[in-house]
């Protein structure tokens, strides 16, 4: 039997690997987690941060984050997709059972090792925290290892919020120090009203020693950045991830470009002081 | 660059090589005229090329004239380049069918569900074209445009499995340029008008008392070739007059690219007014990115069947100066056409040096001649540089 | 059994020349009736099934007042519409008469002018409800419309890219005749889906697919000038299949 990456030699990145839906769950009014398993039998080895590209037979591709990483979840892809078009509409209609094409793993990973002996947080706007679940799992993991954890997540309404009852969790069983808050409430909200960054101010944290993991709109990532920085985070220790369109995922469609970097092969997690100027230029 | 092993052929040597290469079940690509164009095309005799045309081009004109002589490489590139071979506007990735049943029948080179029920698919990765291809008359901008899109696509983590096919079956019979024109600028990109290495054979044509080709050995393969062609070896005086013609070239260049500091230049003036200026001119109608011979943008197209139960995936020209280009799900990143015209320029000049090591432009002057509206690039540079130098464009600069 | 979703083609003021495009898929609409059932289509056949109906396919602009009403109740009877033609996009080549005084022009035309009931203007169907996807071009493209119903049938985008004919010139290799002959082109400020048919034939485009995404005219007009083409010539050449299109008429107003 060929390895994987024998498999991706010899037939090309840009060839799908079909994957079965193990399991399927609405997670919010428009957004789904599948779980995949490979047909042949070769798991993909996905770290966090990293993406894949997946395929609705004959609608298309759209990269996915890895959202997995979670117990029991070993030797399976789990990715949460929210619909936002055709494509991601086929994806989530996928019953369990169905069948959809992966390629991947791409992209870097969060340096989630790299923060160890800090206090971290996690700061994630709206389908950001799926993006960072890995990462959050790698350090509960491994929790001594670090020093406070924190999650900062925003989403625009409560029913937009992901995972409650897996943040919960990390509250009760990790020690995590978890803020949420809604761009608008409503009845039954009691939380907090605003934007994430709102929730800043009031946190505790060893500024030397954190690292801070970011994922969200990039004007949110932007103001999360800049307020981090306010509170003693040099803007080397803030990572984000970029979120760019992508084609092909392997640098060569250069689709993903953001002046002189490509998200797909140099990204998409970044360190805020590489791109934080980038960002701030208008139509980059 | 003559060395022992450089010779003369006369013009009817050229016709025994294509001859040659075609008796092996080779195609011949060269240029030909066609459409008030010189443009690439298969041959079946040297006599197909434009022999005796010379292009005059300027800013969004190009016309060809007679040049009265002989000449068989007497005009500079056209609208196509070799990237129309290499790297084709649409090329099949790969054909996903529908698998109701077990799979064990099909190519060996597929992936599928492989058994159980009938949810699945099967995926056939594209084949690409296997034959051969000698590409004859290629100019050293061409040449090094080939280069660079081998750093894109081959020397990457990836490999673009179309390009490296169809790049391995190419054989290239370059050309010394000796007849730039005047949107040329390839001594600023130095990437021409001499050919330095890339190519299987490479030849200067010298049109003085006798028409001759100074032929100069680039591979083993080059060399296997040239054996069998009548020729004699290469006098001083060959040697001597092949050269002048180059030299002569360089200074027949127009205006030129000054590209010192050019990155910094540019990404130091992201806020310059001139894009605006540019935006105000510019079509977005993506001529230059798709006449350019490095731009390798691309997007894929999916597409069913009438059944439904067979998709396909193809791999299709894409320009960043389309809208869809910058798309994503919340909406566009680049609508202005000063955006688009920018994320041109600088990636052409500054920002591919930060992704593949190299400038993105070879001077071939491409852009310049077939911008529907003239729009030139060695301008648009050079009054943002004027503008920089004069002190002002700080406000780019500070932002 | 549900069966087969439900097609249907509606005329409104138009030349039914777009119509016929579905017709002249000859070899493809055979397995195509394998997929999507013909329930309403006059040119066609003269089956009659009621609506609701999955795919509306709409040919033509609103010249009536009949036609305003009608269209409403095809929009209610249609899962997903989709205008057809440079008629239905934009108010077609009978839209030349919004900027006219449509009485006068009756009384020129018809022999008893009485008879007729007319609107002001010839409108496109996007001016009247809601559009799902519009495939441009005098007439479409084969190609674009069976894209557009496989896309339909399969839940996928359709391929109606909205940028220049230039990219299809370009892609077919065929050499800007703007640069090469210095004769007038729409192509640039024209979106693509007819295969840069008329450059292919050494013939600078017309703009019958209507206006391409964000079409700079101002700047492609100035280079006409530039050319030697004269004002009345540009005013014309943005006024004729697609010349309601507002990019394309404005254009044309500011030459004369």
């Amino acid at each position: 039997m060929t390895t994987l990456s024998e498999d991706v030699e010899r037939r090309g990145a840009m060839i799908p690997r079909p994957h079965r839906v193990r399991a399927r769950r609405q997670v919010s009014h428009d957004t789904w987690t599948l779980e995949l398993d490979p047909v042949d039998g070769r798991p993909v080895a996905i770290g966090p941060g990293q993406f894949t590209m997946l395929y609705a037979f004959g609608i298309g591709e759209v990269p996915i984050s890895n959202g997995g990483g979670g117990p029991g979840e070993e030797n399976r892809l789990v990715q949460t997709v929210r619909v936002v078009g055709a494509v991601t509409r086929a994806l989530c209609a996928t019953e369990p059972g169905g069948v959809v094409g992966v390629r991947g793993p791409f992209g870097n990973t969060w340096p989630v090792a790299r923060a160890r002996g800090g206090d971290v947080v996690f700061v994630a706007g709206g389908l950001g925290l799926p993006p960072l679940r890995p990462a959050i799992h790698q350090v509960l993991r491994d929790r001594d290892g670090y020093g406070r954890v924190l999650l900062l997540y925003g989403a625009r309404t409560p029913a937009d919020l992901l995972f409650l009852d897996e943040i919960e969790t990390w509250r009760q069983a990790h020690g995590v120090d978890v803020g949420l808050v809604v761009d608008a409430g409503g009845p039954g909200w009691s939380g907090e009203v605003g934007l994430v960054t709102r929730l800043i101010p009031g946190i505790e944290l060893d500024a030397g020693t954190a690292t801070a993991f970011v994922a969200g709109p990039e004007i949110m990532m932007r103001f999360v950045a800049e307020d981090l920085h306010t509170r003693g985070l040099d803007l080397d220790s803030v990572h984000v991830t970029l979120e760019r369109t992508m084609r092909c995922g392997v640098a060569l469609c250069g689709r993903c470009q953001v002046g002189p970097t490509l998200v797909c092969r140099d990204g998409a997690v970044y360190r805020y002081s590489d791109v934080g100027p980038l960002l701030s230029v208008k139509e980059l | 660059m003559a060395t022992d092993t450089s010779s003369v052929l006369l013009p009817d040597a050229l016709e025994v090589i294509v001859q040659e290469l075609r008796g092996r079940g080779w195609r011949v690509v060269a240029p030909v005229r066609r459409n008030d164009a010189v443009v690439h095309d298969e041959i079946t005799s040297v006599t197909e090329l434009p022999i005796g045309w010379h292009d005059v081009q300027t800013p969004g004109s190009y016309r060809l004239e007679h040049r009265g002589d002989g000449a068989f490489f007497g005009y500079a590139v056209g609208p196509d380049s070799w990237k129309r071979e290499l790297f084709p506007p649409r090329a099949a990735l790969l054909s996903a069918r529908r698998d109701g049943r077990a799979s064990t029948d099909g190519p060996g080179d597929t992936a599928g569900t492989g058994t159980d029920d009938g949810a699945g698919f099967v995926v056939t990765p594209a084949v690409p074209d296997r034959r051969r291809s000698a590409f004859l008359g290629v100019r050293s901008c061409e040449v090094a445009a080939m280069e660079i899109q081998d750093r894109v696509l081959l020397h990457g983590h990836h490999v673009d499995e179309d390009y490296r096919a169809r790049r391995a079956q190419a054989f290239v019979i370059a050309v010394n340029c000796t007849a730039p024109a005047s949107t040329c600028f390839c001594a600023s990109t130095g990437t021409g008008p001499a050919v330095r290495a890339g190519a299987d054979l490479v030849l200067t044509e010298i049109l003085d008392d006798d028409h001759r080709f100074l032929a100069e050995v680039g591979t083993t393969e080059g060399a296997e070739l040239l054996d069998l062609v009548p020729r004699r070896p290469a006098e001083p005086a060959d040697v001597a007059a092949a050269a002048r013609a180059v030299q002569a070239a360089r200074h027949r260049m127009g205006v030129t690219l000054d590209t010192e500091g050019l990155h910094d230049l540019l990404l130091g003036n992201l806020e310059h007014p001139r894009l605006d200026d540019v935006a105000d001119r510019c079509l977005c109608c993506t001529n230059c990115t798709l006449a350019c011979p490095t731009c390798f943008c691309t997007t894929i197209e999916d597409a069913t069947d009438l059944s439904g139960d067979v998709a396909e995936r193809t791999r299709v020209w894409d320009s960043c100066f389309t809208l869809r280009y910058s798309e994503m799900h919340g909406g566009r990143t680049r609508t202005s056409a000063r955006a688009r015209y920018r994320q041109w320029l600088t990636h052409k000049l500054a920002t591919w040096v930060d992704q593949f090591g190299s400038l993105g432009c070879v001077g071939c002057g491409r852009c310049i001649t077939w911008c529907p509206v003239g729009i030139d690039l060695r301008a648009e540079v050079a009054a943002i540089r004027a503008d920089q130098e004069a002190g002002a464009g700080r406000e780019g600069a500070s932002r | 059994m549900a069966g087969l979703p439900k097609l249907a083609v509606w005329k409104f003021s138009s030349c039914d020349g777009c119509q016929l495009s579905l017709l002249h898929c000859e070899d493809e609409l055979l397995p195509l009736l394998g997929r999507i059932e013909i329930a309403y289509f006059p040119e066609a056949t003269r089956t009659e099934l009621d609506g609701p109906y999955d795919v509306s396919l709409v040919e033509g602009s609103v010249t009536t007042p009949e036609e305003a009403e009608r269209i409403e109740a095809v929009r209610d009877r249609s899962e997903v519409l989709v205008a057809i033609g440079a008629c239905a996009t934009t108010g077609g080549i009978q839209a030349l008469r919004n900027s006219a005084d449509v009485d006068e022009l009756a009384r020129v035309v018809y022999a008893h002018p009485e008879y007729l009931d007319t609107l002001e203007t010839s409108s496109p169907i996007s001016a009247h409800v809601e559009v799902d996807h519009e495939i441009q071009g005098c007439p479409i493209s084969r190609g674009q419309l069976l894209d557009t119903l496989l896309a339909i049938l399969t839940g996928r985008r359709p391929n109606l890219p909205q940028s220049s004919v230039c990219m299809e010139c370009k892609m077919l290799g065929t050499p800007c005749l703007m640069v090469t002959s210095g004769i007038g082109c729409l192509g640039p400020v024209t979106q693509a889906g007819c295969g840069a048919l008329c450059p292919s034939y050494d013939r600078g485009c017309f703009g019958c697919y209507g206006p391409k995404e964000l079409p700079n005219t101002a700047a492609l007009a100035g280079r006409w000038s530039e050319l030697g083409i004269p004002a009345d010539a540009v005013a014309r050449a943005f006024r004729t299949f697609t010349g309601n299109a507002p990019a394309f008429r404005e254009e044309s107003d500011r030459h004369g």
